[in-house]
C-alpha cells in the first residue's frame, strides 16, 4: 500500500447530483481525493458509479453542487472543461482506441494536435511510454491486430501521453479475457506506486487490497460506506457493504 | 500404423482445371445438363455477336464523328488546346505512377491504353502524334519520377492546379485573345462537356455533402432544420427538374446583371442534386461511430473540430466509401440528361449524329459505342474505389 506524497486536495466533490430526465442518478455525492492517493469506487451496477467519475472530466454534466479539480471549478465555461480534460487522464471499459490509426499515431495525436509537440518528440514519448506498460513491438500496428489486453495497456499509455495529473479507470477490465486482465492491472500498479493519483472504478478487489488508500462503496445514487481497504474487507459497518462483499468474494 | 513414406499428390481429377470444373460446372447431372444448354446458348449468341460486330455493323459512322462525340462543337482551329490539356494531365499521371505506383498505375497504363487504342479509328495525322506524344509523357513522367519521394509534394500541389490550369486552357480569356480566345462553355460538347460537368460536380457536390450531412447533426436548431430542410426537398424532386428549375430560376435569382451560362447552370443543378445524396451517405457513416470514440477524444483534450477532422470523419468517410462511389457513377451517368435542357454531351451528341440522314438507322452502333464509354469510366471508378477499400482496410479495421 503506497502513502499519498502531498497533502492538497486534487478533487473535491461537494453535494453533486445528477438527473437523467427523471432519474436520479447521483444523489448529493460528497468525495475528496487527495494528490498522489489511489481510490477505488465499487458497487453494484447501475449504482452511479460510472455517471459519478465521467462527471469529473465532463462526459457527463453534473446539476447541481460543486465539482473542483486542482482547483478549477467545473462549470459550463467551455475554458475550464478543456484545462480540466488535459489534466485528467481516462481509461474506458471498452477502450476505445481509434481502429484507423496506427498504435503510435492513437498515442501522438493529442499530444501533436492539443500540446503542438512536433512529430519526433511525441514518437519519442510514445515509444517511451509503450515500454513502460510492456509492448513496444506493438507500436505500428493497428489496434484491431491486439489482443484486448494488448489494447487496453495501449489506451493506457495513450491517456499517460498527455502527462495527467490524475487517471481516471472506468472499469478497465471487465471487458477483458481473464487471463489477459493480470497484465492490465499490472500496469496499473505501477502506476499508482509511481504516485499517480487514481480514481478507479474496477471489481478487481486484488488491486484495491494492494494499492488503493480509499475503497468507496455507491449504490442507488450515494455513497454507502467509505474507508481503507482493510476497514472494508475486515470491518464493514454497513449491512449493504457486506451483503456487496459476500456476493463478489463468493469466487 | 501407418506411415507416409513420400508425399503424395492428389489425383489429376480433384486438382486443378478439370477438379475446378468438376466441382463447378458439372458436380451433378442437374448442373452438368445446365452447363452444357446454357454453355450452347451462349456460344450462338456470341457468335452472332462478334459477326455483327465484325462483319455486319457499319463503323463508320463512329469513326467518321468522332470529333462531334469528343468535343461537340468546340471550335475545330482551337482543338489543340484541347489536347494540351490532355498531354498536361496524362505526364500528371506519369508522374504520380512514379512517385506512387499502386492505383496510379493502373490509371497510368490504362490511360496509354486508350490513347493507342484511339489510333484504331482514321484519324488525322496530328490527332495520332498527340496520341504518340501522350504516351511517351505517360512513360516518361514514370521514368522521371522513379522513385523520388521528395517530389511527392510538389506532385500533390500540380494536380490541384491542374483543373485551374484545364479551364484555364480550354476556356480561354478574352475574345480577342490571340492565343488563348474565348470559348464558352456552352460550345464545349460531346464526352469533354461529359467529363467536365462530372469532375467538378463529384468535386464540388462530395465536401458540400458532408458539410450539410455534419450540419445535419448540429446542436444549432437554424442549422440543422436548413440542412433537414434541404436534403428533403432536393431529394423529394427528380434531377430533371432540378436542371430546368436551374436554368429558369437561377437567373431569376441573380437579377438580370449577370448572365450565367447554360453549363453552368446545368452544373449547379448536378452538384445541388447529388450533395443532398452525399449527406445522406455521410449521415450513415458518422451515424455508425460508436460515441465510445468520441468520449475518447474529449477525454484527451480534443475540441469538437479536432475531433471531428481527426477521429469521426475519417472513420465515416472510410465506412462509406462504396456508397460514395456508387453516388460518383450515378451522377456520371446523370449528366446524360442535361441533353433535356439544350446542353450537347455525349449521348446529345450521340443523337445529334443520329440525325443526320446518311447516319440513318445506325443506332446500335453508335449507341454501343456511347455505352462502352460510360463503362469505362464508371468500370474505372469502381476499380478505384475497390483498391482504396482494401488499402484502407474497409470492414476490416
Amino acid at each position: 500500500m503506497s502513502s499519498p506524497n502531498g497533502q492538497d486536495d486534487i478533487i473535491v466533490c461537494r453535494d453533486v447530483h445528477k438527473w437523467y430526465g427523471n432519474f436520479h442518478a447521483l444523489k448529493g455525492i460528497n468525495l475528496t481525493v487527495k494528490r498522489g492517493e489511489v481510490v477505488v469506487i465499487f458497487g453494484p451496477s447501475g449504482s452511479g458509479k460510472s455517471t459519478f467519475i465521467r462527471t469529473i472530466n465532463r462526459l457527463e454534466e453534473h446539476q447541481r453542487g460543486q465539482i473542483v479539480v486542482d482547483g478549477i471549478e467545473l462549470t459550463h465555461d467551455l475554458r475550464n472543461i478543456e484545462a480540466i480534460r488535459s489534466e485528467v487522464g481516462m481509461v474506458f471499459q471498452q477502450f476505445n482506441l481509434f481502429p484507423h490509426l496506427t498504435v503510435i499515431q492513437n498515442i501522438t495525436l493529442a499530444p501533436r494536435w492539443v500540446r503542438r509537440r512536433n512529430r519526433a518528440e511525441a514518437e519519442d514519448k510514445a515509444m517511451q511510454l509503450l515500454k513502460r506498460v510492456g509492448i513496444p513491438e506493438q507500436a505500428h500496428k493497428y489496434p484491431g491486430q491486439l489482443s484486448g489486453g494488448q489494447q487496453q495497456r495501449v489506451a493506457i499509455a495513450r491517456a499517460l501521453a498527455m502527462d495527467p495529473k490524475i487517471m481516471l479507470f472506468d472499469e478497465p477490465t471487465s471487458a477483458l479475457d481473464p487471463e489477459m486482465i493480470k497484465e492490465v492491472l499490472d500496469v496499473m500498479i505501477e502506476l499508482a506506486r509511481s504516485g499517480m493519483t487514481i480514481v478507479a472504478v474496477t471489481h478487481e478487489m486484488g488491486f484495491a487490497r494492494s494499492v488503493a488508500n480509499r475503497m468507496v462503496l455507491f449504490d442507488e445514487g450515494v455513497i454507502v460506506e467509505e474507508g481503507t481497504p482493510q476497514q472494508i474487507f475486515e470491518a464493514p459497518q454497513h449491512d449493504r457493504t457486506k451483503l456487496f462483499l459476500s456476493q463478489i468474494l463468493r469466487h | 500404423m501407418t506411415t507416409l513414406s513420400e508425399e503424395l499428390h492428389p489425383p489429376r481429377s480433384e486438382v486443378g482445371p478439370i477438379g475446378w470444373l468438376r466441382a463447378n460446372l458439372f458436380s451433378s447431372t442437374g448442373n452438368a445438363l445446365l452447363t452444357v444448354v446454357s454453355g450452347a446458348l451462349l456460344g450462338l449468341a456470341g457468335i452472332g455477336v462478334i459477326d455483327w460486330i465484325v462483319n455486319r455493323a457499319q463503323w463508320r459512322v463512329i469513326a467518321d464523328n468522332l470529333r462531334v462525340l469528343m468535343l461537340g462543337i468546340y471550335p475545330i482551329d482551337q482543338t489543340w488546346r484541347v489536347w494540351v490539356t490532355i498531354l498536361i494531365g496524362v505526364s500528371l499521371i506519369g508522374l504520380g505512377w512514379g512517385v506512387w505506383g499502386g492505383i496510379l498505375r493502373s490509371l497510368a497504363l490504362g490511360s496509354a491504353a486508350a490513347a493507342l487504342l484511339l489510333n484504331l479509328f482514321p484519324v488525322a495525322a496530328d490527332t495520332r502524334l498527340y496520341t504518340v506524344v501522350a504516351v511517351g509523357l505517360i512513360f516518361g513522367g514514370y521514368r522521371l519520377a522513379r522513385g523520388r519521394a521528395a517530389w511527392r509534394r510538389p506532385v500533390i500541389v500540380l494536380g490541384f492546379l491542374f483543373p485551374i490550369v484545364a479551364v484555364l486552357l480550354l476556356r480561354g480569356l478574352d475574345e480577342r485573345h490571340p492565343v488563348l480566345p474565348l470559348v464558352r462553355y456552352d460550345v464545349w460538347g460531346g464526352l469533354l462537356l461529359t467529363f467536365s460537368l462530372a469532375l467538378l460536380g463529384i468535386v464540388i457536390s462530395f465536401p458540400l455533402g458532408v458539410l450539410l450531412a455534419l450540419g445535419r447533426r448540429s446542436s444549432l436548431p437554424v442549422v440543422r432544420g436548413a440542412c433537414i430542410a434541404y436534403i428533403e426537398l432536393i431529394r423529394g424532386v427528380p434531377l430533371v427538374t432540378i436542371l430546368f428549375m436551374a436554368q429558369v430560376v437561377l437567373p431569376l435569382f441573380l437579377g438580370g446583371e449577370t448572365t450565367l451560362e447554360r453549363s453552368t447552370r446545368a452544373l449547379i443543378g448536378v452538384v445541388l442534386f447529388s450533395a443532398a445524396y452525399h449527406a445522406e451517405n455521410v449521415r450513415g457513416g458518422l451515424q455508425s461511430i460508436p460515441p465510445g470514440q468520441i468520449e475518447a477524444a474529449k477525454a484527451l483534450g480534443m475540441n469538437s473540430l479536432l475531433t471531428t477532422v481527426l477521429i469521426v470523419l475519417p472513420q465515416a468517410l472510410r465506412a462509406v466509401l462504396p456508397a460514395t462511389t456508387g453516388q460518383f457513377i450515378s451522377l456520371f451517368k446523370d449528366t446524360s440528361l442535361v441533353a433535356i435542357v439544350g446542353l450537347t454531351d455525349l449521348l446529345g451528341a450521340a443523337r445529334g449524329v443520329l440525325a443526320k440522314p446518311e447516319f440513318l438507322g445506325l443506332s446500335n452502333e453508335v449507341y454501343i459505342f456511347v455505352a462502352l464509354i460510360f463503362w469505362t469510366f464508371t468500370y474505372s471508378m469502381s476499380f478505384v474505389s475497390r483498391r482504396m477499400e482494401a488499402a484502407l482496410g474497409v470492414g476490416k479495421r
